[in-house]
């Protein structure tokens, strides 16, 4: 589906370009795009390297299991298939504690980390286990408990209550996560 | 209850920070070296995504400077009206899940027309605010360990943003309408 998409927005671009008469557009855009994807990467060394490091220090000190234990029934319920005394469970409720408390930086790092070990858990290399999918799911769906960068813009446009769409935000990322829950179970059952 | 929350997420990191050494410290672990030695992969995880994102990024970037995007959230507006749904929001059902950068300032431009305490300035704010952008974390997470079939993944990233819009209007509307 990603090929999909993917080819979908390249030709689909091209071609209304090309009918605006505007086909210039495109090259400037290909090398636009192509450097913001080598920021965006490059901008994650220094997060990634500094988390890394900090977590390995935590799953070596036993942080990880403690965590994975004091959750065990989360990670049961969401990740039946990983044992609860691998690594990869450890970093998947680390991830989901940094989403939970709104730590983006770190959350980011911390899921990388458990896709890594939930990759070598992965018979297929190359393909996406149940649980790959499950723990993705979890991250687009993002719950999220104050949307710092939403406040400060509106605190910036002199909204009158900057802060009066936590509540609204909370209700929406709760039901967006349930239903990614849902949905990923649905798909999970279909295909196994 | 923000001030509470915003000073549990600024201390949350300075205090793992302290607790995370100094645990493992007492557990006998050698916490620089260990430090070190995680730290290694950080910067080989970072290149490894770049082929990704820049694929992605550079499809993305055409779709939208060519006014494609414009034209595919032109030919939806309709519907979304037919569901009695602000049809300026619209826009972000589509933005929000393929673009954090462009919906974001989507989001904003809607806030500086209307308001940030106009319901179309709320519901922005909260499609904005309740999800991440699916096809950037299906890109850096997949790409990061080499992942080439996404499976069912992408669906499901889709079909949850889909639901949280629909969540975020009705939520707006039951608490601000």
């Amino acid at each position: 589906m990603v090929n999909w998409i993917w080819l979908f927005f390249l030709v689909t671009g091209i071609v209304v370009a090309a009918v605006q008469g505007n086909i210039d557009v495109v090259t400037k855009a290909v090398f636009e795009g192509a450097e913001t994807g080598v920021t965006v990467s490059l901008g994650l060394v220094s997060v990634l390297t500094f988390w890394m490091g900090m977590m390995r220090i935590a799953e070596e000190g036993g942080l990880l299991r403690v965590l994975s234990k004091l959750l065990r029934p989360v990670v049961r319920f969401l990740f039946p298939s990983v044992p609860i005394n691998h690594p990869a469970a450890g970093y998947i409720m680390s991830n989901m504690s940094a989403n939970l408390l709104g730590l983006g930086n770190a959350a980011t790092p911390m899921g990388i980390k458990a896709m890594q070990e939930l990759q070598q858990l992965n018979p297929n290399k190359e393909r996406a286990s149940p649980a790959m999918c499950t723990l993705l799911a979890l991250n687009t769906a993002s719950i999220t408990l104050i949307p710092t960068t939403l406040i400060a813009i509106r605190l910036n446009l002199h909204s009158g209550n900057p802060a009066e769409i936590i509540g609204t935000t909370l209700l929406a990322t709760a039901v967006s996560t349930a239903s990614a829950i849902l949905v990923d179970r649905w798909y999970r059952r279909r295909e196994g | 209850m923000f001030a509470v929350l915003s000073a549990v997420s600024a201390w949350a990191i300075p205090v793992l920070l302290v607790f995370i050494p100094l645990y493992s410290a007492f557990r006998k672990v050698p916490v620089y070296e260990s430090f070190v030695e995680g730290a290694k992969d950080g910067f080989q995880t970072a290149v490894s995504i770049i082929p990704s994102l820049v694929g992605m990024m550079v499809a993305i970037s055409v779709f939208r400077a060519s006014g494609a995007m414009d034209m595919l959230v032109g030919a939806i507006k309709p519907l979304l009206d037919l569901a009695g749904i602000p049809g300026e929001v619209l826009p972000l059902a589509i933005l929000r899940p393929i673009t954090g950068a462009g919906s974001l300032a989507f989001t904003t431009d809607l806030m500086k027309q209307f308001g940030p305490d106009s319901l179309i300035g709320r519901i922005a704010s909260t499609v904005q605010g309740s999800t991440d952008t699916t096809l950037y974390v299906i890109t850096v997470y997949f790409g990061a360990v080499g992942i080439r079939k996404a499976g069912y993944a992408l669906k499901v990233g889709l079909i949850s943003d889909a639901i949280g819009f629909l969540a975020s209007v009705a939520v707006c509307y039951l608490v601000f309408g």
